[in-house]
């Protein structure tokens, strides 16, 4: 990587810094997804408040979860992060082609995982008429995994727009190259709080007897 | 003098460029003039929510007061602390940090200016979609709700739809919004809703702020600038930041799971479905805690810049201050429970909730105990500044001291829900943070505008606010002692409460005069106040090194620091007994300093204006405000409106260079090695701040 260029510093004659030697932005993407851990956090300890209180109308979520069908929608995700860490290997090799190519197949794979999780959702609300009002439990199993499906969401979203800039441009500046970095911290990210939401959420939470 | 805004030549829009007038404002991403926007804001909403205050004061003031309606009470005391935090305090703070963080450290500027610029937008637009429900917002609270001189406490409604009942229809379920109280049953009108989604939109303003602090201070010190260098006010800035970092995200939980009972029938909250209510004061108070000390470490930090400059001495212990700070912060995040001893939580917790608590007593007395150092022996000058630093040092310390019997389980259940409670939060929020804000206003006012505030109404406006003050709030100890209940509207006569109210509505007159002092005190000061020099108090840190006022670069050469209080040892060596003796050479030192700062060698190029966080913020609230009328198609019209103008300002953003090419500089730019390329925020950061949204 070459020199760290900060945004205030626009001079010829770039100040030198006390500073960290992690670039501006890296910087700001890490301190933001510790937030965002936090913001997770809350999300799930709602959910394991309620998911086994007794005396909630039926169904519970752990009730009706289809354990083989989010695995594999659980291993898709997981397989994004690893087209991700290519995408990101081929830019370091400056292989624009590459890069591209994995850029998409990540933003493929997370949709795939988008389109699970809109048929589960489907699924609960029309076959066992589980709603986001049915009882505390559904709503918080839906808040949780809707935000978190926001979040994959919008990284597709950030996925494409490089995938966009790289086709137009015939491969990704430095600047961009960054960028990618910066949303694969975010992806892998996401993927590690759905290992946990898989874990704890589904595989390990029970209805009350 | 200022050296930026060449022509501008591309992109989608002309580039701003305008240096004068209202679009200057609105498309800056200088740190100095974002931090004065903030400052006028915060001010605002302070005169605000003071008057709020004084409409419930002369409501109390008597027994069986019928001034105000119970309705009007209510939601006049739930916008005057939504205010007052929110609105006031934590924005305030962020107008000093704003305008002295990268002053402090010796930078140019914020990490991300641009993104300074988004904070304060949307800070700008959350606070003005809150106070929006006063026009928009319906209250269908229960009982006698019709606003000023209502008296007949009869069972209408608080105005239905397009009804334009003012007090009535604005939020009235308190700043801490407990549930069930605050929910769809008991709270059926919009108000709330305005509250909790403008309480998210201004959240989202302080997380990005936070973030972008944060990078500023671990990236872009000046160099020699090491960590244990920095001033205590960074320090506190970034601990602060630290805090904000990590409580907002569970307030955004919380709101989040408030707005979708109230709007998408979720049942969180929903006690007669088993939703659990004491959750929404856990949520809230694990943010609202560290709120606490958000709220009082910058002014910590700014009394800890005052002090030694006003006792001529180096701050005592600066490790000790910075690390108390810390450990404040840290501490703060296991307490919370502390404001829940009356809820009916378990013995095992109360007993370790009050203990924890009392451990905040060691780290705060460790810093009461080094400002006192700081201060012995000291040659003191009493300037204006010095005494709101120590009017801080002593209202904080009886606000702490109340804090601490609150500690004690059995002495709380006594207090909680009492006048002695408000007593204790505004000794520790109006008594420390306002009085350390106000200090800090005069300390930097020379910064702003070159010139000094009047010492004399400065004086005046001091010894009335500390008068008025204890009027106002000290009584109030007494009042909950002989039970006097929070939140109430009434009291009956034969309760003999009424003299102690008499005084207390006679003191927040007495504080808003002082008030009005101040701002007469400003706005002559500006135009016609002593033109300050560039060292005014013969001040000890680095971002008295740059004119008075600022230049837009802050510094034409970065400062390269050797020590603490490093400004003060260019001025000043030791004699063999370790006093301080200014150099014979002092004011020709100081005066070569101003030359330098004021004269760069090179034109600066600073990064420039834009107009994309203006319009970035103003998709928020649209969007929100279609989140309320969701249900009608206008609604979800005005969410994808929102959405748009959001979408289209980050696409403008990412694509938008930090700055422009010089078109008039060509030659002179040849001779230099070329520059790599300046580094723009990546075309997803606004997509993922708001994804926390």
């Amino acid at each position: 990587m070459t020199e760290l260029i900060h945004e205030a510093d626009l001079d010829h004659a770039h100040p030198e810094h006390e500073g960290t030697g992690v670039e501006d932005r890296k910087l700001g993407m890490w301190l933001f997804l510790s937030s965002e851990f936090l913001f997770f956090g809350a999300l799930i300890s709602n959910y394991l408040l309620y998911s086994q209180r007794p005396g909630f109308p039926q169904p519970y979520p752990a009730e009706i979860y289809d354990i083989p069908f989010t695995s594999v929608s659980s291993f898709v995700l997981l397989m994004s992060s690893l087209t991700m860490v290519l995408a990101h290997n081929a830019q370091t090799r400056e292989d624009a082609n590459g890069a591209r190519t994995w850029l998409f197949a990540t933003a493929a794979l997370g949709s795939v995982f988008l389109a699970g999780q809109v048929f589960e959702f489907t699924e609960f609300i029309v076959e066992f008429d589980m709603k986001l009002s049915t009882n505390p439990a559904a709503s918080a199993f839906y808040l949780l995994t809707g935000f978190h499906g926001t979040h994959v969401a919008i990284g597709v979203i950030m996925l494409l727009s490089l995938w966009g800039i790289s086709r137009r441009r015939g491969g990704l500046s430095d600047r961009h190259g960054l960028n990618l970095e910066l949303v694969g911290l975010y992806w892998h990210f996401v993927d590690i709080i759905w290992i946990v939401i898989f874990t704890v959420v589904y595989l390990l939470s029970e209805p009350p007897l | 003098m200022t050296a930026t805004a060449e022509r501008p030549t591309t992109t989608i829009f002309r580039r701003p460029s305008s240096t004068k007038g209202l679009w200057s404002w609105i498309t800056t991403v200088d740190h100095k003039r974002i931090g004065i926007m903030y400052g006028y804001a915060a001010f605002t909403f302070f005169i605000i929510g003071g008057m709020e205050a004084l409409l419930l004061r002369i409501q109390l003031s008597q027994a069986n007061g019928e001034f105000l309606t119970a309705g009007a009470y209510n939601a006049l005391f739930t916008m005057h602390g939504t205010t007052m935090i929110f609105l006031f305090v934590m924005p305030a703070s962020s107008a000093l940090m704003n305008y002295l963080l990268p002053l402090l450290i010796g930078a140019r500027d914020v990490a991300f200016p641009r993104l300074n610029a988004l904070s304060w937008w949307i800070f700008f637009f959350g606070g003005i979609f809150l106070y929006s429900t006063f026009i928009f917002g319906t209250s269908a609270a229960p009982v006698g709700v019709d606003g000023i001189g209502g008296i007949d406490g009869n069972l209408a409604p608080g105005g239905g739809p397009g009804s334009f009942n003012f007090l009535a229809d604005s939020p009235d379920g308190g700043w801490f919004g407990y549930q069930p109280n605050a929910g769809p049953l008991y709270s059926p009108g919009t108000a709330m809703d305005y509250w909790a989604l403008g309480l998210q939109i201004i959240g989202l303003a302080s997380l990005v702020s936070s973030v972008n602090f944060l990078v500023t201070v671990l990236n872009l010190r000046a160099k020699g600038m090491r960590l244990l260098r920095m001033p205590v006010f960074a320090w506190m800035t970034t601990i602060t930041s630290f805090l904000l970092l990590f409580s907002l995200p569970i307030i955004a939980v919380a709101l989040f799971m408030v707005t979708f009972d109230r709007q998408f029938g979720s049942l969180f909250f929903a006690a007669q479905a088993g939703g659990d209510v004491i959750l929404w004061q856990h949520l809230f108070w694990l943010f609202g805690h560290p709120e606490v000390y958000i709220l009082i470490l910058p002014a910590m930090g700014i009394v800890s810049e005052i002090l030694p400059t006003f006792s001529r001495k180096p701050l005592f212990g600066y490790s000790a201050v910075v690390f108390a700070g810390a450990a404040i912060a840290f501490l703060g995040f296991g307490v919370w429970a502390h404001h829940m001893f009356a809820s009916g939580i378990t013995p095992v917790a109360q007993a370790a909730f009050g203990l924890a608590t009392m451990t905040i007593a060691i780290p705060t007395g460790i810093k009461i105990f080094n400002w006192l150092g700081t201060m012995w022996m000291g040659r003191i000058r009493l300037s204006t500044p010095m005494l709101f630093a120590i009017g801080f040092v002593a209202m904080f310390t009886i606000g702490g001291l109340s804090g601490v019997t609150h500690a004690v389980v059995p002495s709380d259940w006594q207090q909680t829900d009492t006048y002695y409670i408000v007593a204790h939060f505004h000794y520790v929020i109006f008594g420390g943070a306002v009085f350390g804000l106000f200090g800090g206003l005069y300390y930097w006012f020379p910064k702003l505008t070159g010139r000094l505030m009047n010492e004399r109404l400065g004086k005046v406006h001091f010894w009335l606010m500390l008068l008025g003050f204890n009027l106002t709030f000290g009584p109030m100890h007494w009042l909950g002692l002989q039970g006097m209940v929070r939140r109430t509207w009434k009291y009956a006569p034969e309760t003999n409460l009424e003299p102690w109210n008499v005084a207390v509505t006679i003191g927040a007159f007495i504080i808003a005069f002082s008030i009005l002092i101040f701002m007469i005190n400003w706005f002559t000061s500006r135009r016609r106040g002593e033109v300050s020099g560039l060292d005014p108090w013969d001040a000890r840190t680095i971002e008295w090194m740059s004119p008075n006022p600022s230049p837009e670069y802050n510094f034409a050469v970065p400062p390269v620091v050797t020590s603490l209080d490093h400004f003060w040892h260019l001025k000043y060596d030791e004699d063999a007994e370790g006093r301080a003796v200014r150099k014979e050479d002092g004011d020709e030192i100081v005066a070569t300093i101003d030359h330098e700062q004021l004269n760069p060698a090179s034109p600066i190029h600073l990064p420039n204006p834009s107009y994309f966080p203006f319009f970035f913020a103003l998709g928020l609230p649209l969007m929100f405000y279609g989140v309320i009328y969701h249900k009608q198609l206008w609604g979800k019209g005005l969410i994808i409106v929102g959405l748009i103008i959001a979408l289209a300002a980050v696409i403008g953003w990412a694509i938008e260079p930090l700055e422009e090419p010089h078109g008039d500089h060509d030659e002179e730019e040849d001779a230099i090695p070329p520059s790599p390329p300046a580094a723009v925020l990546p075309p997803s950061e606004g997509e993922t701040e708001s994804s926390d949204d």
